[in-house]
């Protein structure tokens, strides 16, 4: 299961997650020098509402704010879901 | 009310993170033709966590959802729940879609109990003109948004540079507006950069009575408020019968400058005094 959201344009990330054996995240920002801890908490706090523990997660940051990160995420764990 | 709306694409982070700067007087979140059907959750997810984490919004928010016979519309309205949106527009307007979407909303506000919320008629069809003067009644519109892109695609007709092929529509829109006491707000002028063209056109709309413009660039914002708010010598000239009124409250007619002054002129003056102070021009 798969599932993909968002778009590599400026102030936008894209976000793709996948099943896996445990929780796994990496992040590639432009700014990950000043924000990886804050990105890295929006992930694990939306995967931690979402149940979410065994899935790997990847996110291609170009400046989004925390919402939507947020929201990135929400549409790749739905698209995940229905990626039966 | 409005003088000028700008559109904005649901799915653009930047647009919407900036949308609290533009010039506009409202901002339309756009849910529908803006946003591809693979994006539509994407948009919708966006538009959820940005009103309801933002700090900063727009001073006034239209949200348009998607039409009534496709399967996001019902989706597209549970963004009432956040209580951020002030005006829902409603995208082929006409009779039957205005009724269904006053039921649908209804049965959403009771359930839930959320704040009333006002219909903007978007109205880009043959019937949604022909319909015009039987839903434009409706109790939840303020206001009514002419689409010439769609209704000249509904006529098979060439949109061109002199808009006379929308002349009718825009009448239309702007009496039935004028009977309610809704708002009329302009079609998008499209070339984003015929500045010119967008000033003489939006002049010769307002001539007709249109109130307000949807923009599609925020290079457009500053030409339509101008355009569509009162000039310096109308807050001038309203200033001069509305002092010469009061010096007089018990006559019915006046003269001011050699010109007759009566009830309706009276009203016109308040109407533009009205306006100016509410967009901060005096």
């Amino acid at each position: 299961m798969k599932g993909t959201a968002g778009s590599k344009e400026s102030n936008d990330c894209l976000i793709t997650i996948e099943s896996s054996v445990e929780r796994k995240i990496e992040i590639n920002s432009i700014v990950g020098v000043f924000f990886y801890d804050q990105i890295l908490k929006v992930v694990e706090d939306t995967l931690d509402e979402q149940e979410l523990y065994n899935v790997k997660v990847i996110v291609e940051d170009k400046g989004a704010l925390d919402y939507t990160i947020k929201s990135r995420l929400l549409t790749a764990i739905e698209r995940m879901r229905e990626d039966v | 009310m409005f003088r000028s709306l700008l559109f904005i694409p649901g799915n653009n982070p930047s647009m919407l993170q900036n949308a609290d700067v533009f010039l506009a007087d409202a901002v339309i979140i756009d849910l529908e033709d803006a946003i591809s059907i693979k994006e539509k959750d994407n948009a919708r997810n966006l538009v959820h966590n940005y009103l309801t984490t933002s700090s900063v919004l727009p001073k006034q928010i239209v949200l348009r959802i998607n039409s009534i016979d496709t399967v996001w519309y019902k989706k597209d309205l549970d963004l009432l729940k956040t209580n951020k949106i002030n005006y829902l527009l409603i995208p082929k307007a006409d009779s039957k879609t205005i009724i269904e979407v006053n039921e649908y909303l209804d049965t959403l506000f009771s359930n839930n109990n959320l704040d009333e919320i006002k219909l903007i008629a978007l109205v880009e069809t043959a019937r949604g003109i022909t319909e015009i003067d039987k839903f434009a009644e409706n109790k939840r519109l303020c206001a009514i948004l002419l689409g010439a892109e769609d209704l000249t695609n509904d006529l098979e007709i060439k949109r061109s540079e002199t808009n006379q092929e929308i002349f009718y529509a825009r009448s239309k829109v702007i009496f039935a507006c004028a009977t309610n006491k809704l708002i009329s707000i302009d079609t998008p002028f499209t070339n984003i950069n015929d500045i010119v063209g967008l000033e003489k056109d939006s002049a010769f709309s307002k001539s007709l009575g249109m109130k307000a413009r949807a923009c599609i660039h925020p290079n457009q914002l500053e030409i339509v408020n101008r355009i569509y708010s009162p000039s310096n010598e109308d807050i001038n000239w309203a200033l001069e019968v509305f002092k010469a009124h009061q010096a007089n409250p018990n006559v019915g007619a006046f003269q001011l400058k050699g010109k007759m002054i009566d009830k309706p002129i009276i009203e016109r003056a308040k109407k533009i005094i009205e306006k100016a102070k509410l967009f901060n021009l005096m």
